[in-house]
Parts: C-alpha cells; sequence; structure tokens
C-alpha cells in the first residue's frame, strides 16, 4: 500500500504508577511515583492494541504521544515494540502539575504539530486520574468529531470507520468521518504481549522528545501545566469510615434466616 | 456589585425521558441556588420535550432552556456542545452541573474545553465555602481517599455520579419559567447513527434490592442462588469486581468504585469481604445485609445485619424463609 493511502493514527498513551502497588503521601495528596513501577495506563494498551489491528487489515502509520516526565520514555519504547511506529515525548517541568484542560490543550498542540492525522484513539480513561476526560477535550480543541467508549470498532474505511458504542441505555452504530477521535474501553480487544525481537529492536529506536518551547509556534505558554489550570486540589483527606452497628448472628442461621426475612418483610421487600 | 451567575444543570435526554440523575442534581442544584442567592437553571435538548421540561420545574428548577428540535432528538455530541457553549456565554452561570453518566462525561468535557474552564469528574459531593466558591468533593486513588477540587475560572463544571445526591420529592404547583431557545441547527457533524439498538441489560442503580456475591462463590453457575432470592424480593443480582473480572458476570452487574455506585432499599453481599472499592460502591443502601464466613471481614462494620457462616447455607434458608413469608401471607 502506498504511503499515500497509508491511515495516519495518533494513539495518546498515558504512563501511570501499578495502581495496586503505589503508595499515597496523604500530607502532600500526591502519589509517590517512585514506591511502584511505572507502566502504560491499561486502557491505553487497549488504544495501542485497535490502531495496530487497524494497521494490520488496511495499513497505517502509527504514532504515539505521551506527556509526562523523562522517565516515561520507557513506556513509549514499550509502545514501539507494541506496534506504533513512531514516539513522541513531551517533557518539561512547564508542562508539570497540568489538570485535564491543560493536559488535553499540550496534547492537542502536539498532535497539531505532527499534522495530518486520520484518527486519535485514546483510553476511555486513566487508572491514576480515572476523569475521562482528556479524550473528549482533546477532540475539542483539534475541534473534530469523537465517540467515546468504542466497544468495538466494525470497519474502517478510507475516510471514516464504523464503531460501536453505549450511551443511554442503547447501542449505537456510529460512523465517524476523519478526522476525528475515538476513546475505546477495555471491551474493544485483548492487548497482545510484544515479542523478545520487537522488545530488543525497540531499545534502539529513537524516541522524539518536545519540550514547551518545540510547541510555542502552535501554542501559548501560559495555557501549560499549573499555569494553564483552572482547578486546583485544594485538599485530600482519608473518608472517615462511618460504620453502622450491626446485629451479628452466629451459629444459629435458622433464627437469623427467620429474623431477617422479618426484616425485608417490614421494609415492605416481601409483599 | 456583580451578580453572582446562576447554577446551571444539564438535563439529559434518554430516549425523551430525563435521566434520575438531573433530577438529583437540580436537588443539589436547589440547595447550592438557595445558599447562593441566585436562579436554578436547567438545559435540556431533545425533540418534543416540553412536557419533560415542565417535569425539571417541578423538581426545583426555576428557568429551563429549551432547545427543541428534531436534529436534537438522538444525542449528537457536537450539536449538543455548540449550542449549550452559547447559552452559556449568554447567561453566564457560576455553576455548571451534569450527571457522570456516558452521554454527561462524553459531552461535559467538550463544553468545558471550549470553555477554557475547568471540570471536576465523577464528584461525589458538592458544597460551598464562605466565599461561595464551589468545592467539589471526587474519590482519587481508586475511592481510597477523596479530594476537594476547587475551579477558579467560571462556570465552575463538574460532573456528579448517579445515586449521590437526593432529588426533591415531584412538586407539579411548583412555578418556573420554560424559555424556548432558538436551535443553531447543524447539518454535518462528522459522525451518523447507522443502528440503534436497546442494550438489555440490568439497571442495577435503580434497583429496589440487590443481592450481591464475592468471592465466596465458588462457581459462576451459583449466581443461581443469588438469583433466585433476588427474584422473590423483586431485586437483581449484583456482584464484586473479582467475578467481573473472571468473566462469570457482565460488568452491569458490577457494584464498586470502578463499577456502580448503588443505594437500594437492601443490600445483601453474600461472601463479599468488603474492599475499600466495594464499600464505596454500595454503603448508602438504606438496609446493608451480609453473609460471610470470615467473622471479621470489613462488610461487617457497614452492615445493619451480619451472618457470620456459609452463604451455601444460609441464603437456601433465607429464601425459605421468604417464600414462607410470601406465599402463606402470614403476619
Amino acid at each position: 500500500m502506498s504511503s499515500i493511502d497509508q491511515l495516519n493514527i495518533i494513539v495518546l498513551l498515558k504512563q501511570v504508577p501499578d495502581i495496586e502497588k503505589v503508595k499515597f503521601d496523604f500530607k502532600t495528596g500526591r502519589i509517590d511515583r517512585s514506591s511502584a513501577e511505572a507502566v502504560i495506563n491499561p486502557f491505553d494498551l487497549n488504544a495501542l492494541e485497535a490502531a495496530v489491528e487497524i494497521k494490520e487489515k488496511v495499513g497505517a502509520r502509527i504514532t504515539v504521544i505521551s506527556m509526562g516526565p523523562k522517565t516515561a520514555e520507557a513506556s513509549l519504547r514499550d509502545a514501539i515494540a507494541r506496534g506504533a511506529d513512531e514516539a513522541i515525548l513531551l517533557t518539561d517541568k512547564r508542562f508539570a502539575g497540568a489538570d485535564t484542560l491543560a493536559t488535553s490543550y499540550t496534547l492537542a498542540c502536539a498532535i497539531r504539530k505532527v499534522g495530518s492525522y486520520d484518527l486519535v484513539i485514546c483510553g476511555e480513561k486513566t487508572i491514576d486520574g480515572d476523569t475521562a476526560q482528556v479524550g473528549p477535550e482533546v477532540a475539542e480543541f483539534l475541534g473534530v468529531p469523537h465517540v467515546a467508549y468504542v466497544e468495538e470498532i466494525r470497519k474502517v474505511k478510507r475516510d471514516r470507520i464504523l464503531v460501536k458504542s453505549k450511551m443511554g441505555r442503547n447501542y449505537y452504530i456510529i460512523e465517524l468521518k476523519f478526522p476525528g477521535l475515538i476513546t475505546v474501553t477495555k471491551d474493544v480487544n485483548t492487548p497482545r504481549l510484544p515479542s523478545l525481537k520487537d522488545k530488543i529492536r525497540s531499545r534502539r529506536a529513537e524516541i522524539i522528545v518536545w519540550n514547551a518551547d518545540s510547541l510555542l509556534d502552535l501554542a501559548d505558554e501560559r495555557c501549560f501545566g499549573a499555569t494553564g489550570s483552572p482547578t486546583t486540589v485544594a485538599k485530600v483527606y482519608v473518608p472517615k469510615a462511618e460504620r453502622r452497628k450491626g446485629k451479628i448472628f452466629r451459629g444459629d442461621l435458622e433464627r437469623a434466616a427467620k429474623e431477617i426475612a422479618t426484616v425485608l418483610r417490614e421494609v415492605h421487600v416481601i409483599r | 456589585m456583580k451578580r453572582r451567575g446562576d447554577v446551571l444543570v444539564f438535563a439529559e435526554n434518554n430516549d425523551g425521558k430525563i435521566h434520575p440523575v438531573s433530577y438529583e442534581l437540580l436537588g443539589k442544584g436547589r440547595e447550592l441556588a438557595d445558599s447562593l442567592g441566585v436562579d436554578l437553571d436547567a438545559v435540556l435538548l431533545g425533540w418534543r420535550m416540553e412536557n419533560e421540561a415542565f417535569e425539571l420545574i417541578y423538581r426545583g428548577a426555576d428557568k429551563v432552556f429549551l432547545y427543541d428540535h428534531p436534529s436534537l432528538e438522538e444525542f449528537d455530541v457536537i450539536r449538543y456542545t455548540q449550542n449549550i457553549v452559547k447559552m452559556v456565554r449568554e447567561t453566564k452561570p457560576d455553576i455548571f452541573l451534569v450527571g457522570a453518566t456516558r452521554i454527561g462525561r462524553t459531552l461535559a468535557p467538550r463544553i468545558a474545553a471550549a470553555l477554557r474552564t475547568g471540570l471536576t469528574a465523577d464528584c461525589v459531593d458538592l458544597k460551598l465555602d464562605e466565599e461561595g466558591n464551589l468545592v467539589q468533593v471526587r474519590p482519587a486513588f481508586s475511592g481510597n481517599i477523596m479530594a476537594q477540587i476547587v475551579t477558579k475560572t467560571r462556570p465552575q463544571m463538574a460532573t456528579v455520579r448517579y445515586k449521590v445526591m437526593k432529588m426533591l420529592e415531584r412538586d407539579a404547583r411548583r412555578e418556573g419559567e420554560i424559555i424556548r431557545m432558538k436551535v443553531d441547527v447543524i447539518e454535518e457533524t462528522g459522525m451518523r447513527i447507522i443502528e440503534k439498538t436497546h442494550a438489555d441489560e440490568v439497571e442495577i442503580a435503580e434497583a429496589d434490592v440487590i443481592v450481591s456475591g464475592g468471592r465466596g462463590l465458588k462457581r459462576p453457575e451459583d449466581f443461581s442462588i443469588l438469583e433466585e432470592l433476588a427474584s422473590l424480593l423483586g431485586g437483581v443480582v449484583g456482584s464484586s469486581r473479582p467475578l467481573v473480572d473472571a468473566g462469570w458476570i457482565s460488568k452491569d452487574h458490577q457494584v464498586g468504585f470502578s463499577g456502580n455506585t448503588v443505594k437500594p432499599r437492601v443490600y445483601i453481599a453474600c461472601g463479599i469481604s468488603g474492599s475499600p472499592q466495594h464499600l464505596f460502591g454500595m454503603r448508602d443502601s438504606d438496609i446493608i445485609i451480609a453473609v460471610n464466613k470470615d467473622p471479621t471481614a470489613p462488610i461487617f462494620n457497614v452492615s445493619d445485619y451480619g451472618v457470620v457462616g456459609d452463604l451455601y447455607e444460609f441464603i437456601p434458608l433465607l429464601i425459605r424463609e421468604v417464600k414462607r413469608l410470601i406465599g402463606g401471607g402470614k403476619r
């Protein structure tokens, strides 16, 4: 397939701490990222796999973009091992402390800098921030339509994609014209593991690094990072575990069943 | 003094009916608007939605901005965003609340980005500080901690989890104003619905009774025991996350931080130990009944009735007693 026909797909990817193992600093309200191994956000693996499947079927060039510390290079290498063609890391102190709006703005600027693209694919959400906001906000900054919560990719053509998404009480099959953006759920596919050969190959791959200056011809620096973030965390606390003084039954299960059934009748769930 | 803007609620239209989360937001919004001394507004988009617009007034809205047009019958994020953004620019609300449903979470970020304002996801509480700024409380770190977020831009936008706020009683005597808005009709949005099918799934968040299974279940088939009890009580079956992850039951049954938040009249937890993530999703249920072999299981700390024992022994006994009360009708 000639390159003119090839789709250009951008996958947005975030390196996150392994949420099962990471420790939390209750004083600062921040995750102690040094306490656990960093991995690709699991939902983003589905986004990347979706791109790789499209590449295998119809041909595509896959660019992954991530914003994060220099150490996020490791996740981008992992993405190359998994089938991405090019990886861009956005890293700069000026990007730090970004909320979803500033993050989306920065990512959208980077996508503009990459230039031509047909489809942007994001994971439904990240496991650390858990907002599901960055994908749709990027779409708005780019001025392209988006479909969120895509559970299935039905068909890909040169200028459009057919996807299935559940919203409200319905499943929808939606045709989305390029350029566009989708966010995918875990149901969309099962990400494959990279082969050893691909892992070795990815070690030599070049990771393109852009800082704030690299984006300045397209961006307003005041919109980056903490400065560009309208929301701030005012306070973090451990929720007080309210307890109920429950009645505990031990041993006599017959009696427990009788008494609980009576309660169920009293509250009219037995009618 | 500069007049403070109103409190605005997005009224989510699901196949011509308002999603109950919107009524819950009007309940909370009424409280916020009254404290601030401003109006509570709702924005509703759809086609032939006038009756539903009145419902919004009966549930607490002072004004309803109604966009009634065939092009808005189905949710289209571009059409909805453009009309709402224009309205927000004109009416300048101080606070804008959206339900944290899939539609709400698809729409709200686009609106926030277009307005260059902050958006807090999936809030479980909202309050005002001394200056009248919105303090948005949301779970973080898988529900283990709570974060309070404030927004320096206006409107202060938040999506709010379903089943955490309280809706007002419907009052058909309440008066309010329905403002018919001129619809910007956008023909081509780049998206087209090719097919729509009703998702045949349990609406666990709306169930009055939930009988949930956890790791104490030995086999996927054993959900049938819980199903029998649930159906006798007019309820549905729920599940903790591990069984959903293992593929024993579909995700629409999942209760907890990463699943559904539920607030039924009765929640029966069978073989669920009670991880913080699970408790997050069900601890506000009216009555909580737990069955677990382990007397130290955290689920007992939030239960009204705890049975230390094997669910395989206890649930059949409970089913028998329930049947006796239904069948005999003896008082």
